[in-house]
């Protein structure tokens, strides 16, 4: 382990990677200000930062896709400059971003030597390939198929595909931004067990997360940036997870979890006998007024696959759906939104808005029926509605017509949640609705979950996250291969470990 | 304001660079023969002669406009109390004859009024009438006047601009239904084939069912709708499959577009057949609409435009406060830009995807209104290529080939930008095969124009903009240049 000490004052080995007085402005914004950022070898350095605190552009500028304004980059101690993402690949650093850059229909092993093929003639270097494919896995410690085609990998064996690619490049820094997301606990593992490993090779990692308790198992040290400005750079012993929301909000943040249970009384949503070949089987549920039910389980565990049955996003084999004691006939989602159900989706790039469209179109689009009853849209009452949520969610918007594709995540997020809030559902469905977004962000998320328990709404919360699911649940529903393992009704005694035995079976 | 406009309709520039460059390209001397010129001339006729000035008018008997001239020039000639002794609307020849008479009758003759094109005739030329004079007396010192020429440009002209936009109309009311369609990242191959169709079915219907050329006008508004109802209906069925069946729609209108050339064609055939008592096997011939009036909507004009110019603007109109105004015209963009999300918004996808393609063909059913009324037929030869010049419209105007995003106005100046290309080409008397080659680049051109633009008025993305890895794709991420450019692919792969 290399002294933290050591790597900010510069001993006999430079820091493998060093950033000194980055500054970039796009028009109108500063997006970085004076940003310094050192990696040691052997070394995990986690970028910490609410969205829009400068974490991606300082990615990007180190990648080249944005050139900075001034500042300076040092790769094993040589200036280095970087404006193209060529240049980065030369001098050894690497980023895996959270949106792969494979080629699906191509195998493993043509991936990971993608544009490195060395010449027309293929034939021959195929089992050489092969074979550098091989020993790049094992020194990740793993084992994927070299030949395999990369459709058929799961997302964290792409992601180890990503790494190999890397590798395969003579990688010396590589950046991870949101490694996690899209990760199972058990993947996450044995991410951390890779990590450990190219950290004993010598290589130099920045890891972004908004998972603080990842960042408190795998980091050495913590740089977090705030407004584009770097707020502070310690140890990781140094750190506690309070203090470093504190520095990541700039103000105290009392709980992180703001629950305040609501009066619980019928049950209002009742789901029985939910099927769809393997992915749901035979679920049961039901959710009472003013509850907060949280789903939880593994990825892949069926939970959103449930709630798109519910939500008459896919098809069911079976099962039926009643609300308030009336049982609904759900065919497609126009269907469930009519009768008052509504999901927030886990992908919000993909399911949850156009991206193309304007923000306040995002927001209109499920409420049409109301601000154009007879088709033709009344302009007036659409933008006042919409006003009305941008002040009251604190949505960052430039303006009603800004796209919905140019919004942070956590303003995304709230976009897709006042199109559904001026619904007035009687159900709420949220699929991970704190994924990928910011600690401010999240807290007014579970802020509004409060409200409408306490309007008497029934709240469903798909998380991954067990301590928002501990924190924020009044009864938690675990799931496992389609089906419901388990029920804990006193959450306030419940357990991460207790969750867990119930989600791996 | 100025900037949103340009990033809107961008392609308007494109179009004010072409006018212009027409406009310069096309100057020339200008001899006028319109009403007003002749009132002008008329003053200065009875100016230079006295009010008790005796006047000839000679004109040519085509087009209608020299009609007018003369019209108006005798009107203005009286009013001043002079005196009109002929006027002459025909060849040569006539102008030779009113001019003997003239001098025949003994009466002195002041005063030809005429044209540049008219004066140009022989018997209006200085020797003749020096000959003439010599045989009457009353000939002498007769002066020829015709309104003054003056430099403008060919192109910019009040008629020539309503003859470019007449000309296209059909193209231009097409384009209206294909800019929905490719909004919701579809497209229509079919819509020329389905004009073809409808204009033959219309031809049909009207000269069958609807009495010929006894048809009341209730029978050819009943052919008409029926025959927009036709393509409609082949709409309908282009949005079932794409729908329902889940075909490329390149595929199923690729298919359309073959069965209804074939369906237009056999219907004409057998049209001719019968028409011939079954006496021959019948041509694909344009089937010929016989009722009374019928091409008056087509050559006729409102406000000094032509009708179907009019019905062109007034359906852009429509289309535009649709598209911006109700929830249907929300619906198309949304479906377009992400089909999963608008379904999961309670959108009906399915159903906006039919009208969609169903108002797309209807349109070729309103533009083979425009054509039948043109040729007075049901042509199973009509609208052949016009799918490449309408895609070709939609996608200058601006609208985006991937969905989401497209005006339908951009589309209106896409398709004028088109028929100013074609136009100006042909005035500069550019050969038909080299205008194909012409035509094609400088519909790159303009698209190319319109992203270089798009570009320049983004500028460098937002603050947010570059916090969203997602959307950015102009990059892989290891900077692998093949990867990069899968990054369509590579997308896919990381949205597990």
């Amino acid at each position: 382990m290399p002294d933290t000490e050591a790597t900010t004052t510069a001993t006999e080995t430079p820091p493998v990677l060093s950033i000194s007085g980055a500054n970039k402005s796009f028009p109108g914004v500063r997006a970085l200000h004076d940003v310094d950022l050192t990696v040691a070898k052997g070394e995990v350095l986690a970028l910490l930062g609410e969205n829009g605190a400068g974490k991606s552009t300082l990615i990007k500028v180190l990648g080249g896709v944005h050139t900075p304004d001034a500042g300076s980059i040092e790769i094993d101690g040589e200036p280095t400059t970087i404006t193209h993402p060529l240049d980065a690949q030369r001098a050894g650093v690497s980023i895996i971003y959270q949106e792969f850059n494979l080629v699906p229909a191509l195998t493993v092993r043509e991936n990971v030597f993608l544009g490195h093929e060395g010449g027309p003639i293929r034939l021959i270097k195929a089992r050489d390939e092969r074979r550098k494919t091989v020993a790049l896995f094992d020194r990740l410690g793993v084992r994927i198929d070299p030949d395999a085609f990369v459709h058929d990998l799961t997302v964290a064996q792409q992601q180890l595909v990503e790494i190999a690619k890397a590798l395969a490049i003579d990688a010396r820094v590589l950046v991870l931004d949101e490694p996690s997301a899209a990760l199972s606990p058990r993947e996450v593992d044995g991410l951390f067990d890779v990590i450990r490993e190219l950290k004993s090779q010598g290589l130099g990692m920045v890891y972004v997360s908004h998972r603080l308790n990842e960042v408190m198992q795998i980091a050495d040290r913590v740089t977090v940036l705030r407004d584009g400005e770097h707020v502070a750079t310690k140890p990781i012993g140094d750190v506690t997870r309070n203090s470093i929301i504190e520095m990541m909000v700039g103000r105290d943040i009392e709980h992180e979890f703001p629950k305040q249970p609501a009066t619980i009384g019928e049950p209002r949503l009742v789901v029985e006998g939910l099927s769809r070949g393997d992915a749901v089987r035979d679920v049961s549920f039901e959710v009472r007024r003013g509850e907060v039910l949280a789903l939880t389980g593994l990825v892949g565990a069926g939970r959103t696959e449930t709630v798109r049955l519910i939500f008459g996003a896919d098809k069911r084999d079976a099962g039926t759906v009643s609300l308030d004691g009336k049982a609904l006939r759900i065919r497609r989602p126009r269907d469930a939104i009519a009768a008052g159900i509504c999901l927030l989706s886990e992908d919000r790039k993909q399911q949850g808005l156009v991206l193309d469209l304007s923000v306040q179109h995002n927001f209109a689009l499920p409420n049409l029926k109301r601000f154009a009853p007879l088709g033709w849209i009344n302009h007036r009452r659409e933008s006042s509605a919409f006003t009305g949520y941008v002040n009251q969610l604190r949505i960052k918007v430039t303006g009603p017509d800004q796209l919905a594709a140019t919004l942070s995540g956590g303003n995304q997020q709230k976009v897709v949640l006042a199109k559904w809030l001026q619904r007035h559902a009687e159900v709420v469905i949220f699929d991970e609705p704190t994924r990928g977004i910011d600690v401010g962000a999240k807290y007014e998320i579970y802020l509004l979950m409060n409200d409408l328990a306490a309007q008497g709404k029934a709240v469903v919360m798909i998380s991954s996250e067990l301590p928002e699911v501990l924190g924020m649940a009044d009864r938690i529903l675990v799931m496992h291969e389609g089906r419901v393992t388990g029920q804990i009704d006193d959450v306030a005694n419940a357990t991460q470990e207790q969750i867990m035995r119930l989600a791996v079976q | 304001m100025i900037k949103r406009f340009s990033r809107e309709y961008g392609s308007v520039y494109v179009l004010l660079i072409l006018c212009a460059y027409y406009t310069f390209a096309t100057w020339s001397v200008q001899h006028p023969t319109t009403p007003g010129a002749a009132r002008e001339l008329a003053e200065s006729v009875v100016e230079e002669h006295g009010e008790s000035a005796r006047v000839l008018i000679i004109v040519r008997d085509k087009p209608v406009q020299d009609v007018l001239f003369a019209e108006a020039a005798s009107e203005a000639l009286k009013a001043r109390g002079a005196t009109v002794v002929d006027v002459v609307t025909g060849d040569p020849r006539g102008a030779r004859k009113a001019i003997e008479k003239a001098g025949a009758s003994g009466v002195k003759l002041d005063a030809i009024l005429t044209h540049h094109y008219a004066a140009q005739w022989g018997p209006l030329s200085r020797e003749h009438l020096d000959e003439m004079a010599a045989e009457h007396a009353s000939l002498v010192g007769v002066r020829i006047h015709t309104p003054k020429s003056y430099m403008w440009s060919n192109f910019l002209t009040p008629a020539n601009l309503g003859n470019v936009m007449n000309q296209n109309a059909d193209v231009a009311i097409i384009a209206i239904g294909m800019t929905m369609v490719i909004i919701t990242a579809g497209i229509d191959l079919a819509v020329g084939s389905v004009m073809a169709f409808a204009a033959v079915v219309i031809a049909v219907t009207i000269q069958r069912w609807m009495g010929g050329a006894e048809a009341s006008t209730v029978g050819v508004l009943a052919g008409v709708m029926i025959g927009v109802g036709a393509a409609a209906l082949m709409g309908v069925f282009n949005g079932v499959m794409v729908t329902y069946a889940r075909i490329p729609a390149f595929v199923v209108t690729l298919g359309l577009m073959m069965i209804a050339r074939g369906l237009a064609l056999i219907m004409a055939v057998q049209y001719q057949a019968d028409l011939s008592g079954g006496a021959t096997k019948g041509t694909p011939e344009s089937v010929n609409i016989t009722a009374p009036g019928f091409g008056d909507f087509a050559s006729g004009d409102l406000l000094g435009l032509p009708n179907a110019v009019v019905l062109m603007l007034v359906l852009y109109v429509a289309a535009h406060l649709v598209m911006k105004h109700t929830s249907f015209g929300r619906y198309v963009y949304a479906v377009g830009g992400n089909p999963e999300a608008a379904r999961l918004s309670g959108v009906p996808v399915t159903g906006v995807l039919i009208a969609v393609y169903a108002v797309c063909a209807a349109m070729a059913g309103v533009a083979a209104i425009v054509d039948a009324s043109r040729f007075v037929g049901g042509r199973p030869s009509a609208g052949d290529l016009h799918e490449l010049r309408v895609i070709a419209a939609v996608v200058v105007g601006g609208t985006s080939l991937a969905g989401g995003q497209g005006k339908v106005f951009g589309t209106l100046i896409g398709a004028m930008i088109i028929a100013v290309i074609q136009n100006g080409l042909d005035m500069a008397g550019v050969q038909a095969y080299e205008k194909m080659v012409v035509f094609g680049s400088l519909i790159l051109a303009a698209v190319l124009l319109d992203q270089v633009k798009k570009r320049w008025l983004s500028g460098v993305p937002s603050k947010w903009g570059a916090e969203l890895g997602g959307v950015v794709v102009e990059v892989g991420g290891d900077g692998s240049v093949a990867g990069g450019d899968g990054g369509g692919g590579g997308g896919d792969g990381g949205g597990g």
